[in-house]
Formats: C-alpha cells, structure tokens, sequence
C-alpha cells in the first residue's frame, strides 16, 4: 500500500493518530485508571489460569485474604503501606525539582545505621527519651548528609545526579555491611540480631498494643507536611519553577543552587526518618537489606500520584496490596516467587500504561473515508 | 483518600468473609483441643525459594516427612522469601493465627524474630533451624536443631581428595599443585566448621592438599558465588567446594571443566562433567521427631542434633563421570568409622594453628556480644563438635586453609 505512488491532492490519513491532551476531565482521568485495573485484572486472571488452572476468581480472593485476611494482615498492610510512603515523600521533592535522586536507598540505610548505631553504642547509657531524640536527630543528619554531598556537586559542578546518588547507595551498602561485620553476633555470622532485645532500649513504643501505630501516625504527619510544603509554602513554588526551567527560575531571581542543595537536603532528611522508623520502630537490627528496595518502589509510587504526597496514600496502598496478596498466592499455591512477580508485574504495567492514554489522546480516523 | 481507604479495607474484609475464604479451617486458634494427626498444623519459613538449593533441601523434607506422617497437604504452610527480619516475626505469628501447632523457620538471621513470636504464642512450638539461642534463653515452646553436617563434609572432603590423588596419579599436577577452592558465605563457625571439616576429610587420603576460602557475604548470590568460584580457579584452585546457596559456584566449575564438591544436594543434572558428590542434611527425620513430640505432648529440647545415624547427615549419589574410581567404596568404609567413633574428624593429631597441636580450647558456646569462649571442648584428643549445642562452634583457623578475604 504505501508503496503505491501518492496521487496528488489525496492525502493518506494514518488509521489512528494520537495527540498530546491539554487537559483532561479529572472524572474522566480516574475512569481511565479504574479501567486498566479491571483490565489488568482480567489480563492476569487469564495469565494465571493458563500458567496454573486455578479458578481466577480464587486468585483474587487469595490476594485480598493474603492482605486483608486477619486483623493483624491489615495492621501489616497498614505499616507495609506506611514504610513505602515515607520514603516516597522523601523522593518527591527532588523529583519535582527534576533532580533525579535514585540514591534514597542509601539514604535510608545511611540513617538506619546512624539510629542502629546510636543504639548499639547508647542503648544502656541513655535515658529512653533523650536516647530517640538522639537517635532521631543522628538520623535525620546521617540522611540528609547522604543527599546534600550529590546535590553540592550538581549545584556547583553540573556532576551527573543519577550516577551520583547511585554511587552513595553502593557506599551506603558497603558501610552497613562493614558495621554488621563489626557487630554480628556470633561472630562473623553476618547478622547483627534483634539490638536490646531484653531492655528495649531505642525502640519506637508501642500505642497500646497496636505495634506498628505510631510508625504509621508519624508517617501520616510527615505526609501531610509534605503536602502543604510543596503546596502552599514559597520553597515548595521554588521547587515547581526549578523543576519547569532552570533557566526561568534564575531569571525571576530564584537561587537555583540553594533551591538544589536546600531540597535535596529535605529528601535527604526525610530518608533518614525513614532509616529511623525502620530500625527503631519495625527491624531492631540493621542489614543491607533494611531499605529493601522501598526506594526504586518509591519513585514509582511517586511518580503514579503525579508528586502529590496525599495520591501517594493511594499509590503506595495499591503497591503494599500486590506485594502482601502476591506473596499469600505463592503460599496458597505453592509456587515461588516468580509467579507473584508475573502478577504484580502485569498490574504495575497497566497502571503504568494507562497514564499514557491520560496523558494523550488517540483519535482514530474518520469513517467517511471516500476517497472523493 | 483516609476515607476512601477505610471504605476499600473494609470493602474488601466483607468480601473476603462473603467468600467464605478462610486458610483457618475448623482449627480456630486450637488452644483447648487436643492435638492430633488430623488436625496437627504445621509451618515452615523460607528465607528464599526452591531457586535456592538450600531452600529446596528444606521443602522437599517437609513434603518427605508429610508423606511419612500420613498428613493432608492443608496440613502444611510453607512460606518463601521471608526475609531476616520483622517480616520473619509477622510471618510466624501470621502462621500461628492460622492455627499451626509447630512452625520451623531456616534461615539463622530468622531466629530471634522466631524468639518474638514464641514469645507471643506460648502454646505453640517453635523450632529453628541452624541456630543458637535456644540452650540460653531456656524457653519451653523454642528449640535449635542442627545435624552434624561436618560429618558430611568430612566424606564430600575424601571424595575431593581421591579427585586430587587421581590428577596427581594421571601427572595433570604436582603433589604441591593440589590446592582446592572453597567459596563461603560468612566467616563465622557454621561456614568455618564446614570447609574445615571438608579440608580434613581431602587431607586424610591426600596429605600435601592446600585450600583456599573466599567468602561472598551473602547466602544467596548467584553472580558473587560464580564470580569467587572463577577467581579462586583463576588462582590455581582445581577443585573447588561451596558452602552457599545458589547454583554459581557448580556453574562456574562446569563451565570451565573443574571438579565440584557440591552441597545441599546433588548439581548432576546441571553439571554432569564437573560434580563428584553432595553432602546435604536431610530435614525430615527432624521434622518427624518434633512434630511426634507435639503429638504426643512431649518436650522437643532445646537443642537437637541429627547425625549419620539418624539419618540427617547424607551423601548424594556418587557421579561416576566425574569421582575418582573407587570413592563410593573408600566413602562407605569411612561411614562406618565415623558411626563407630574409630575417626574422629575433628582429631587434634590431625591438623595444627599456628603451627603447634591442640589440646585445650574454649568454645564460644553461649554466645555473646563479646565472642568470649565458655565450654571446654578438647577432650579426648578430637575437639567435640555440635555436642555442648547442636549449631557449630568449631571457629578455628587451622594451618593449610588460606582466607582471601576475612572481612564479612
């Protein structure tokens, strides 16, 4: 066909074309979002019935048992969901500045150690208030210090963020592992345990019997601050204008480095509440594994709410949801991991996918094709 | 949007009761009921998954020791991926919610989060595997179990030891060249026992072997265990044995035609050129005998430690293809020294520190903090290995192994 030699005056419109949308009915945006779940849904039921000739409908419900199935699987979820977003509120401010920090799993690892440390090296000297104010402020400046050394460096040098904040995270990894070597009890066993185990120094207290309740609260707070920061405060402009155009911020006289450094500063700072929440108030230990790869799940979960920490609730509740149903499909069924990653693979794609029907608009061509 | 997800959750709760879904079953929490065959649950936590030779080894003992226990596959819960952490302890408590009797954990970091829950469920039994703590914190529902593992070593080492002797014979090397390769996961006790024990046992039928260790400071990676695998073949290293999990080490030594001592079960299929023998612990008896206390309402014990006798400490088939001839003949006479006490592998005659022989050590049985030795062990001219607990001690560095690397 598109061989054939054009005639003149006839032009051959495409079957489709897509156009970027200007903007779209917000009804509208949630329709298309509610869709690609449903699709999703159908899309991996018929995967899973193919791969396993279980009753769809019975992986489903699996999912929601794995999630919701106990009140302590919801307390789980709950705090699974609370882990996530704090460290996707921490991205979120770099990001929309359009400074590409993939460095908060150091970040988060350089506070949990600081809190780890401090309650190795504090634990029986200190009394417990003073001791997790401590552990809170160390952890906040060991976060905020591991985020503040890149963005110097892009502020003054122009340096490569990306590969920057990636090379902290390999120093962070290797530090804890040095620290855990350090520590490890027994002997070079790798694992540093449960730390004060029978005083409970250091450790986030429970809210009645609720565990995981004040991680949760404290996160929620966090959350909300960010919300107005970006929002309604003048650093949180500063931060869209940077982000828009560096160049246009310099001009209206906004202090780009400082707007870089101060920010990244802020990401930095909430990583290490996260650190903190993580050890002192969920693992009582430190590993390389204690970020878990929360952080690469945050930039997602960040960027599916459109940087908007209060979405993010929603995002990172969906995330915690497929981790938590996923891994009870696996115990159900007896299969490894692989299968639950297919799954929660096909979900995140559609999500992911859909965005691009919100953002664009597909217009097919019009049947009155004639041909005059 | 708080809204919005309290509706979702409880939403989703009425659909799940609506469904008339439950993993529970009858059982409820089974506090006043009494315990039996058809109502016994057990669990069992996986630090990985079957990708994990180590990980594998425990489930196919689990489904083994259900089929010898007439059990229904609802019987058992297995969960995989469980990491060393608090997930470990929601795990274990969210298996107890379920109704399990007895819960089995496999991973050493899992245990003191496998503390935690026994703690909150007294009245179920908690074991773990590989671990500890169990002799000090005197808890009546948490138990260590372990298997002399070295033993097994041991006889994996003479089967390494006989491949030597036939390069030697067949003038591939030089008395001199015999260096073998160990690829470790940590340096601590259970991982030095082990390559120990392996080192003696390729000492006892060739005298002039050397070994070099080099540590990857994980269970379970594949491209640091590949990667330390080649680096010490690299170094001169033609055989080469692993104490880790995952497939790199066997892979890497089929791929460049050096023979492997594998664990955890037999490689065969994956490399058929390369793998000589396993050694492996078989689980199961360990399971059957604690879940046999649960039934019968006895106490497991802190510590339980299987050996060859019990059927814990096993060989995998001998791969023709690649042993030396005669190893299942030398390795079936061995077996029974060991069963009768006549060798000992840990005998002070037979390796050296620093140069000088052994005749008093103390062990760092009860551990802590401060690593400090409490428990004489020497006695008798061999060190007494997995008996003052079932976990290794054995923490010596003895002349003849070479660390590469020390730090993990």
């Amino acid at each position: 066909m598109a061989a054939e030699p054009k005639q003149k005056g006839q032009i051959k419109e495409p079957l489709f074309h897509i156009t970027k949308r200007d903007s779209i009915a917000w009804q509208k945006a949630w329709l298309i979002r509610i869709g690609a779940i449903l699709f999703a849904l159908v899309f991996s039921g018929i995967v899973s019935f193919l791969l396993t000739k279980e009753n769809p409908l019975s992986i489903y419900a699996t999912m929601l048992d794995g999630a919701f199935g106990t009140e302590r699987r919801v307390w789980n979820l709950m705090q699974s969901l609370a882990m996530l977003l704090c460290v996707s509120v921490a991205v979120t401010p770099a990001f929309k500045m359009r400074f590409w920090n993939i460095g908060a799993e150091g970040q988060v690892l350089a506070g949990g150690l600081a809190t780890a440390a401090c309650m190795i090296l504090f634990g029986n000297k200190l009394p417990s208030p003073l001791l997790l104010l401590v552990m809170l402020i160390v952890s906040i400046a060991a976060g905020a210090v591991w985020a503040v050394i890149p963005a110097f460096f892009r502020a003054h040098w122009q340096t490569n963020e990306t590969l920057f904040t990636l090379m902290m995270n390999y120093i962070a990894i290797q530090l804890v592992s040095f620290f855990v070597y350090k520590w490890s009890v027994p002997k070079g066993s790798g694992q540093v345990g449960i730390i004060n185990r029978a005083t409970h120094a250091g450790w986030l207290p429970t809210l009645g019997k609720y565990e995981y309740l004040l991680n949760i609260l404290i996160v929620l707070l966090v959350t909300v601050t960010m919300f107005v920061y970006l929002k309604y405060s003048k650093h949180g402009y500063e931060i869209t204008v940077v982000g828009e155009s560096e160049n246009t911020a310099r001009y209206i006289g906004i202090p780009v480095k400082k707007v870089i450094i101060r920010t990244m500063l802020i990401s930095g700072a909430v990583c290490g509440i996260a650190g903190f929440l993580l050890v002192s108030g969920t693992d009582h230990t430190i590993s390389r594994d204690t970020a878990g790869g929360r952080s690469f799940t945050a930039i997602m979960v960040s960027w599916l709410a459109k940087f908007n920490p209060i979405f993010m609730v929603l995002t990172s509740f969906l995330l915690a949801f497929l981790d938590k149903g996923a891994s009870q499909v696996s115990t159900q069924l007896g299969l490894n991991k692989s299968f639950s990653d297919i799954i929660t693979g096909i979900i995140i794609f559609f999500i992911i996918g859909c965005e691009f029907f919100i953002q664009y608009k597909v217009q097919f061509r019009e049947k009155e094709a004639k041909a005059s | 949007m708080k809204h919005r997800i309290t509706r979702m959750t409880a939403l989703a709760m009425t659909g799940v009761v609506g469904m008339g879904f439950s993993a529970c079953g009858g059982g409820d929490s089974g506090n006043g009921e009494a315990v039996t065959e058809d109502n016994i649950k057990i669990g069992l936590i996986c630090l990985h998954d079957d990708n994990s030779t180590y990980d594998a080894n425990f489930i196919k003992a689990m489904d083994e020791a259900k089929e010898n226990l007439g059990l229904k596959d609802n019987q058992v819960i297995v969960k995989t991926n469980v990491p060393e952490n608090s997930e470990c302890k929601e795990a274990a408590v969210d298996l107890a919610d379920q109704g399990c009797n007895i819960i089995f954990a496999n991973s050493f970091g899992h245990e003191s989060y496998l503390l935690e829950a026994a703690e909150k469920f007294p009245n179920v039994q908690f074991c773990h595997a590989t671990g500890t703590m169990a002799h000090t914190e005197k808890k009546a529902n948490f138990h260590d179990a372990f298997a002399s593992i070295y033993e097994g070593r041991y006889l994996s080492g003479i089967a390494a030891g006989l491949k030597l002797n036939e390069m030697i014979d067949a003038g591939k090397i030089t008395p001199d060249q015999a260096q073998m390769g160990y690829v470790g996961a940590y340096t601590y006790a259970e991982v030095i026992s082990g390559y120990t024990s392996f080192y003696l046992g390729a000492k006892s039928v060739c005298p002039s072997v050397t070994m070099q260790v080099q540590f990857t400071g994980s269970w379970y990676d594949e491209t640091a265990e590949k990667e330390a695998a080649t680096t010490l073949i690299k170094k001169g290293c033609v055989l080469i044995s692993q104490h880790a999990d995952s497939m790199g080490a066997p892979t890497a030594c089929e791929n460049a035609g050096v023979p492997d001592v594998s664990y955890n079960g037999s490689t065969k299929d994956a490399c058929p050129n390369t793998f000589i023998v396993s050694s492996r612990i078989d689980w199961a008896p360990y399971y059957e005998y604690a879940v046999k206390c649960v039934l019968d309402g006895k106490d497991i014990g802190y510590d339980w430690t299987g050996d060859l006798s019990t059927g814990s400490v096993l060989l995998t088939e001998v791969n023709e293809q690649a042993a030396a001839p005669g190893t299942q003949e030398t390795l079936d006479k061995a077996i029974e020294d060991l069963k009768s006490g006549k060798v000992h592998v840990f005998d002070t005659a037979c390796f050296t520190v620093g140069g000088s022989q052994l005749s008093s050590y103390l062990a760092d049985v009860d551990t802590d903090p401060s690593y400090k030795g409490d428990t004489e062990v020497i006695q008798d001219g061999y060190f007494h290995e997995s008996e003052y607990r079932s976990a290794p001690y054995f923490d010596l560095r003895i002349d003849g192994i070479t660390l590469l690397n020390d730090m993990y």
